[in-house]
């Protein structure tokens, strides 16, 4: 297809990037424009070699699904996966080892959020957009809505990243957790997403399937609400119109709650609704089986997403914010375990009647494990929302390593099943190169990630209790560095779990480039996955 | 009465009853009689095809 107009359009972008490289109000936005502009040109260079002056060709078939714009974001999700577990390997070794701070791109400060948003928005949300174009396609039995679309969706949300990626290395943060971008970058992700709502909701509603499968419900309710938290959150009024520095429309305490709104939410909605969607499509698909009861799985989004809302307070316990408000997280948070575990049978017993995949499918092997993830840190969570859990817990380590036993346990592990179902069908290939490295995979991971967890609960629990010691006369026992030299053990064994998690990433990235290539690995089959023949007598 | 007030009244009252019946009427119609057969139908949707 002739990308024409496309082509202009990203002609112009360059041009104004130029333009507000030489306006700017600051070095900053000046330095980021520059970015803009270069990663721009590049666009429109690829895009000029592709012009031919021909008639137009053929339009692909409206009646075939469009999965190459899947492909891509396969490829991309291996890809900034990858990127994400490396960075979050580097800060870990940053933390035990303070000289690898090379200033000033790349210290802790700003390489922090470089990994938490590489790993949620790059690599989860391109998992996301990817999966959803794919399951929305064949459950509602539809081609992609809008045309080129989808490529608008997938190419606006890698600039945004690079975008993003590009300005914490910079140093241009808004200082709020997990949306860190200034303001210029949020309206862009404004307008990519409301593309992607466009694209999702189109396709479900030109659908041939009369009832609309699970999975989707999950999936809107991710985009939607993603949409209505990003808005709120970054309410805020650019200093000029050619500068970094936005303020926030809230302020104090209403901030504070704005901010943990969205950033609860943001694990509500883009870390659990989003990949729920994922676990509903690809669980039954891999095992062959349909979802264990389909009515618990629709009580299970209706509570969720009547209750997740209400959660965030619970970041907020024992500061300014008023007591109710803490007491209404906390009774939230609890209430959520119920849903949540309604949703982790639901997934595990789509099994049931097939445990043996467990042992002859490293595919379901990882979805099963991630599953078993949800349940444990949907358990943990609550349980640390309790104020007085929370006051031991609450800034220590104990609550980074929850984070990644969800994250990398759930997110992570749901996504590399997907993957590993996706890459064969949409190349065409038999199946995979290799279910033995797909092993190797799994069991880096977990190890990985036991290691990480159980490392960081010692960590927290002994940093709180360091935290709260008094002596007889009422002093505390402890200066703030000497916990803080404590950790060093944990941060060095935290960096190990994380390396092995890495490692298992790069053996997944290989194992999807080869099957991409058309390779089959020679190797034994695993254990089980052929019936064993008795010799003929 | 201020804005904020008027609102946070009627999402203490009928906004509260609202959502709840809502939700309660949500599980009412999934467990429904009846509805068992149409729910087993869904679930296969994804199998259907390739």
């Amino acid at each position: 297809m002739n990308y024409t107009i496309e082509t202009i359009l990203i002609g112009v972008g360059v041009f104004l990037a130029v333009l507000g490289a030489a306006f700017a109000q600051d070095s900053l936005f000046q330095a980021h424009m520059g970015v803009l502009a270069i990663t721009l040109a590049i666009a429109f260079i690829l895009m000029l070699r592709r012009i031919s002056f021909a008639p137009a060709g053929p339009q692909a078939s409206q009646s075939e699904y469009f999965d190459d714009v899947v492909r891509y974001g396969v490829i991309a999700t291996v890809f900034w996966g990858v990127v994400g577990f490396l960075v979050g390997v580097v800060v870990a070794l940053q933390l035990a080892f303070p000289d690898l701070n090379i200033e000033p791109f790349l210290n802790f400060g700003r390489l922090r959020p470089l990994h938490t948003s590489a790993v949620i928005f790059a690599f989860g949300g391109n998992a996301l957009i990817a999966t959803s174009f794919y399951v929305v396609q064949r459950t509602c039995r539809a081609r992609l809505f809008g045309g080129s679309l989808g490529w608008f969706v997938f190419w606006g949300y890698q600039l945004f990243i690079v975008m993003a990626a590009t300005g914490y290395l910079l140093g241009i943060t808004q200082g709020r957790e997990y949306a860190e971008p200034e303001w210029y970058v949020d309206l862009w992700l404004t307008i990519v997403w409301v593309a992607y709502l466009i694209a999702f909701l189109g396709t479900i509603l030109k659908r041939k399937e009369p009832h609309i499968y699970v999975a989707n419900w999950f999936y809107l309710s991710f985009i939607v609400t993603i949409a209505m938290l990003h808005v709120v959150n970054n309410l805020a009024v650019p200093v000029s119109f050619l500068g970094v520095k936005s303020y926030s429309l809230f302020s104090g305490v209403q901030d504070a709650l704005t901010q943990w709104w969205y950033g609860h939410n943001a694990v509500g909605f883009f870390l659990t609704a989003g990949f729920l969607g994922m676990m509903y499509y690809f669980v039954p698909k891999q095992a062959g089986r349909p979802v264990y009861s389909y009515r618990l799985s629709i009580i299970h989004f209706w509570a969720l997403i009547f209750m997740y809302i209400w959660a965030g307070p619970h970041h907020l316990h024992y500061t300014a914010l008023p007591d109710w408000a803490q007491t209404l997280g906390m009774v939230f948070s609890v209430m959520l375990w119920m849903p949540s575990w309604g949703g982790m049978i639901n997934g595990l017993m789509t099994l049931s009647g097939a445990w043996d995949k467990i042992r002859t499918d490293p595919v379901i092997r990882m979805m099963i494990i991630a599953i078993a993830f949800y349940g444990m840190s949907t358990f943990e969570g609550p349980m640390m929302s309790i104020k007085a859990v929370n006051s031991l817990s609450h800034y220590t380590e104990w609550t980074i390593g929850h984070v990644h036993s969800g994250a990398l346990g759930w997110v992570g592990m749901i996504t590399f099943g997907a993957v590993y179902y996706l890459v064969p069908k949409l190349w065409n290939r038999d199946g995979l190169y290799s279910l033995r490295l797909v092993n190797w995979h799994f069991w880096l991971s977990t190890l990985g990630i036991v290691i990480y967890a159980a490392v960081l609960w010692v960590a927290g629990i002994q940093q709180g209790l360091m935290w709260r010691e008094y002596d007889s006369q009422g002093f505390l026992v402890y200066s703030f560095a000497e916990s803080v030299k404590a950790m060093f053990p944990y941060y060095v064994l935290r960096a190990v779990g994380g390396g092995l998690y890495l490692i298992g990433g790069l053996v997944m990235a290989y194992n999807v480039y080869m099957t991409i290539r058309g390779y089959k690995r020679n190797e034994a089959p695993i254990v089980g996955s052929v019936p064993n023949l008795q010799p003929a007598e | 009465m201020e804005t904020y007030t008027a609102m946070r009244q009627f999402a203490d009252s009928w906004g509260m009853v609202g959502m709840g019946l809502f939700f309660l009427g949500v599980i009412v119609f999934t467990l429904r009689p009846g509805g068992k057969r149409q729910a087993q139908e869904a679930a296969n949707i994804p199998l259907k095809e390739d």
